[in-house]
């Protein structure tokens, strides 16, 4: 077998070495890139940016740690993005795994902004005046077009049980008249159950942050205006760190994710030209 | 009479759904209302019998010490554990979802890293497969890999350094032969999707009554 023939049957376990690698030493070393933004990022930016102060907006967490690489800093930076602003969410959840991820970036991001605004002598953040998680129900469908006529009906209270109407912002709001726009984290097909019912019928605004794997699905609906902004994996969440000028988690795992990427598109060099020229060998 | 009944509760139900939908006023408006909390409801129900059912399977897996009957135990095990620790961080602090609660101190330090890993694992999988799967044997199996490439490098930083216009390039994979073949696929499913409906409404599609 000469060196060429090799190329075909590589050893997976010296792959997944590489792979390991690739993804380990960028990270250990928080080494960063630029990242190009494209369209789809900025109009979701411009979205929540252009936002008068005390506007409300819905934010949907369904995903769970499978995916929160890719989408826990996308929550970051929107959470982040409407506290400078001034801009109140309201956080909704309707995977059963996702709710204690979106009650402690919801903490963690609160805990952040509130040390960054008194080091500033900014306002700081209080949860039920400016922030509110109105937690997990299940019901998919029927949940999002029932919210649509009254959160009540499906929410009395918020995830540690404190009725709504005893939270100050939450007082006057009860369907999605009340919303600005909706920022859907998603994970699965629940993006799809939004801009189906609560664009479709209700006329919400949507901005859909998606796992890179599903992000493809969702363009028919960018390019009829369904949704106005669309972040697609870990690029999408690193997009968004680089207009908001605050490189994190996304942005350092971009780096990895090339370089594991340019491996990839390596290997299949590779392994075709052993193909080729193991044909070669075979037809003469 | 047994299965005439139910075919016409299923019509009737559909019916008023489908009419609620364009016609949200009184009396199919707080009709729709009404289908939907019973859908809600009926949907927490589910969860139930899908834990009855988990347990029921595993524990007979350990009764007949069956192969992999290990990993059932830890199943119980674990299962008896969140649950228990979720009922008293309820009776403690009100809220299974208190930060301070044991309920989160194991999904943090256990159902976490745990899904995260399983998912991650995926990364050395995909690289191996992609290693063995594209392999230029026709015309379309090049069309996939040149198009794969060109995505990969792309949407990711290393792309853009090595040429200004990857970016570009997969963008305008992404929103034009990509969503034209998908928006194809949405459409094929959503008329697939209404034929069924309608199989099931008009009682010709009755499967689900076995």
């Amino acid at each position: 077998m000469n060196i060429f023939e090799r190329f075909e049957k590589i050893d997976r376990r010296f792959i997944f070495l590489l792979v390991a690698l690739a993804v380990l030493i960028p990270l250990v070393l928080k080494v960063t890139m630029k990242i190009p933004v494209s369209s789809p990022v900025v109009s979701a930016f411009n979205a929540v940016d252009t936002l008068p102060r005390g506007t409300n907006i819905l934010i949907s967490v369904d995903y769970d740690p499978a995916s929160m690489p890719e989408l826990q800093p996308m929550y970051k930076s929107f959470l982040y993005q409407c506290f400078e602003k001034g801009i109140k969410p309201v956080m909704i959840v309707q995977w059963p795994l996702g709710l204690p991820l979106s009650i402690n970036t919801m903490q963690e991001v609160a805990n952040q902004y509130n040390k960054d605004a008194k080091a500033e002598g900014k306002d700081t953040v209080v949860y039920g005046r400016d922030y509110v998680n109105i937690g997990y129900r299940p019901g998919g469908v029927a949940l999002v077009v029932g919210i649509g006529k009254e959160i009540r009906d499906y929410f009395e209270s918020d995830y540690e049980g404190t009725p709504l109407d005893s939270l100050p912002m939450m007082k006057d709001i009860h369907n999605y008249d009340n919303f600005a726009l909706l920022v859907a984290l998603e994970a699965g097909s629940m993006g799809d159950i939004y801009v189906q019912y609560a664009n479709a019928r209700f006329g919400l605004k949507i901005i859909l942050g998606m796992t890179a794997v599903s992000a493809p699905d969702a363009y028919p609906y960018l390019q009829a205006h369904q949704i106005i902004g669309l972040l697609g994996g870990l690029q999408g969440a690193a997009e968004y760190e680089t207009l908001m000028k605050r490189p994190a988690y996304a942005t350092m795992g971009m780096t990895a994710q090339s370089w594991v990427h340019v491996l990839i598109v390596l290997f299949i060099l590779i392994g075709n030209i052993g193909y080729f020229i193991s044909r070669k060998k075979k037809r003469s | 009479m047994r299965r005439e009944i139910p075919l016409a509760i299923t019509f009737l139900t559909a019916l008023i759904i489908i009419i609620s939908f364009f016609i949200p006023h009184a009396p199919f408006g707080s009709m729709q209302d009404v289908s939907l909390k019973w859908y809600a409801i009926i949907a927490g129900f589910t969860m139930l019998l899908g834990v009855d059912s988990l347990i029921h399977m595993h524990y007979v897996k350990i009764k007949r010490k069956k192969e992999g009957w290990g990993y059932s135990l830890v199943l119980i095990i674990g299962f008896t554990l969140l649950v228990l620790s979720g009922t008293i961080a309820g009776i403690r602090f009100g809220s299974a979802f208190n930060l301070k609660s044991s309920f989160i101190y194991l999904y943090n330090y256990m159902i976490l890293p745990l899904q995260s890993t399983m998912f991650a694992l995926l990364s050395f999988f995909i690289a191996s497969a992609a290693y063995r799967a594209f392999r230029a044997r026709n015309l379309d199996a090049t069309l996939l890999l040149i198009t794969a490439v060109l995505v990969m490098l792309g949407r990711v930083p290393i792309g853009y350094q090595m040429w200004h216009s990857f970016p570009a390039v997969a963008e305008w994979i992404m929103a034009i032969p990509q969503m034209a073949a998908k928006r194809g696929i949405i459409i094929g499913i959503a008329l697939g999707g209404i034929a069924v409906s309608l199989r099931i409404m008009l009682g010709i599609e009755r499967s689900y009554l076995s």
